[in-house]
């Protein structure tokens, strides 16, 4: 009965959410739609996070550790090699990929909340460096006056906001569009059997540890493309921009979102950081009280964000077949041979 | 000839307990073989031991000539070992055309199918096949989570074959089946090509005496005998052994 209220719910507000973000450089203003822009940046990032925890099955904390190495990428290139949008999106989602293939030995090992432990480290170190490698980041005077882009060769740079906007949403759409496709290839059907049950998968001979290091780092790419326009949409980042309260925000969104859902956590992440931003502007030093209670109320009201609460992957049993009959309505007949040697 | 699968010294310990002690086991290709022995005797730790799911402590695997002691259940499995498990491990959230899919997909990414979704349509096609086989084809699009046990078990089946095992391990594949769905069990396996090995669990004697060519019955983590149906069922040591232990 819940599910058949909120599914068309979450159908409305996604469809009013996409509407709004098409029609809003004809309808709002310039500093508006910088605000939007960078919202939907973050929003990006909360789609890198709903393909670790919903999909993948692998809980995480740390994805604004490669979209920082995405937006200082970007902003080095922007500043020194090349103007041009998709070289640096390029050059954004390759280091942001390369910066989670470092830590694939970390984080696909483990399970559970052990991942969320490991990526909120992750995450923390990379603030760290961030702010201590003056040289090179800006230090936690971070780096401005970043040179407008241009989207593509031959094309005009976005001076203003709206173009900004615009070009921050098609990039969006593009990239969710496409992983969005490659979900529903044989891609996505291993990845939601391996959150299932990964030790069922392993016996049928899939290599969960490289589809895990994969998926790893395809979400690292994509939030380093995030920092990229990032980047595009502020002109100016700092360390202030990937803290712990960007990665619980985002958790926040993709929760209300449902994690399971890429499209979902986009709009969940956007409408979280436009009410951040929102309310700071009508209740200065309260919105992270407000935001704070939205969690609470999330998490007991809608403990799956109006979807099926997403599986995690478990540690792995030896002999055991995993998590998979524990979706059983009714008593299990072969429930007593289970601890047998 | 080199058998199918030999294990040689197979130790296993849990603490100060050894649910393994020493076990050899041969299986032929195309053999059917039984593991049978009391609550506790380590029928399913060999298993898990074979299947790769269990380290042992001591002794060595080879599947094929090839050593296997050291690989894990993914590398056994595309070598050619499927297994059921005790309790049917399906993806319940997985239709359960796409539960046999997705087994299938390790032997549908061969070399020479690099076109788009050419693994997935193979993949289909054996999902296709094998769920007509097991009798589940009305049910090819239902959550696998909504099935019941018997229907699980039989998708559990259909799984295992999609990666076309040379050695199928079945732990217990009667337990919680109702009579008329044991017999329809035993046809299906009955029925299975002769390059198909079979090392059966199972409690049920008579169901191993029907469809099994050799049983090792196993006692305390060692090997108590091991012989023909025939020899198991006339053999006193044997009979004393389940008299004392099986529940």
């Amino acid at each position: 009965m819940r599910d058949e209220l909120i599914r068309p719910l979450r159908g409305v507000v996604a469809a009013v959410v996409l509407a709004g973000l098409v029609v809003a450089p004809w309808t709002v203003d310039d500093y508006t739609a910088a605000i939007l822009a960078r919202t939907l940046a973050l929003g990006l990032v909360g789609v890198s996070v709903a393909l670790l925890t919903g999909v993948a099955g692998m809980p995480t904390l740390g994805q604004t550790a490669p979209y920082a190495a995405g937006a200082y990428a970007c902003a080095v290139v922007g500043g020194s090699v090349s103007d041009v949008g998709v070289v640096q999106l390029a050059v954004a989602a390759a280091a942001g990929a390369a910066l989670a293939a470092l830590t694939v030995p970390l984080v696909v090992s483990a399970r559970g909340v052990v991942v969320l432990m490991i990526t909120l480290a992750i995450g923390e170190l990379v603030v760290t460096v961030l702010g201590r490698w003056r040289s090179f980041t800006g230090g936690t005077d971070g780096l401005a006056g970043i040179a407008p882009v241009r989207p593509f060769w031959g094309l005009p740079v976005l001076a203003g906001d709206r173009a900004r906007y615009v070009y921050t949403l098609v990039v969006v759409a593009v990239v969710v569009g496409a992983l969005l496709l490659v979900l529903r290839t044989r891609v996505g059907l291993v990845l939601r059997a391996g959150r299932d049950d990964e030790a069922r998968l392993r016996a049928s001979g899939h290599r969960v540890a490289g589809q895990l290091a994969g998926v790893h780092i395809a979400a690292g790419a994509i939030a380093g493309a995030a920092g990229s326009l990032l980047v595009v949409a502020q002109q100016y980042i700092s360390p202030a921009d990937f803290s712990f309260d960007t990665s619980a925000l985002l958790l926040l969104g993709v929760v209300i979102g449902g994690t399971a859902s890429v499209g979902g956590a986009l709009v969940g992440a956007t409408l979280v950081i436009a009410s951040r931003d929102w309310l700071f502007g009508i209740l200065p030093g309260q919105a992270p009280l407000v935001l704070g209670a939205l969690f609470v109320a999330t998490v007991y009201l809608l403990p799956g964000g109006g979807r099926r609460r997403p599986r995690l992957r478990g540690r792995p049993q030896p002999g055991r077949p995993g998590p998979g009959p524990a979706l059983r309505t009714g008593p299990d007949p072969a429930a007593r041979t289970e601890v047998r040697t | 000839m080199t058998p199918l699968l030999a294990a040689r010294a197979i130790t296993v310990r849990y603490g100060s307990l050894a649910a393994l002690d020493g076990v050899d086991l041969r299986i032929d290709h195309g053999q059917r073989h039984a593991l049978i022995g009391p609550n506790g005797a380590g029928k399913t730790t060999l298993l898990n031991v074979i299947a790769g799911a269990t380290r042992p402590g001591g002794g060595r695997v080879w599947l094929a000539g090839r050593e296997v002691t050291r690989r894990g259940p993914a590398a056994r499995a595309r070598r050619g070992i499927g297994r059921i498990h005790q309790r049917p491990a399906v993806w319940s959230t997985l239709s359960v055309t796409e539960n046999v899919q997705v087994a299938a997909l390790p032997q549908a990414l061969r070399p020479g199918r690099w076109r788009p979704g050419a693994a997935r349509s193979a993949a289909r096609r054996t999902a296709d096949t094998l769920l007509d086989r097991v009798g589940l084809t009305d049910l090819a699009g239902r959550p696998a989570g909504e099935l019941a046990h018997g229907q699980r078990r039989q998708l559990e089946i259909a799984m295992a074959l999609a990666g076309r095992p040379r050695l199928l391990l079945l732990d217990e594949p009667a337990a919680g089946l109702s009579a008329t769905e044991v017999g329809r069990l035993v046809d299906f396996l009955r029925e299975l090509p002769r390059a198909v090995a079979v090392l059966l669990v199972e409690h049920r004697l008579d169901l191993v005496y029907a469809l099994c060519d050799t049983v090792t019955v196993l006692r305390d983590g060692r090997t108590l005998a091991a012989g023909t149906p025939d020899e198991i069922r006339g053999s006193e040591l044997v009979r004393r052994a389940y008299a004392e232990g099986v529940t």
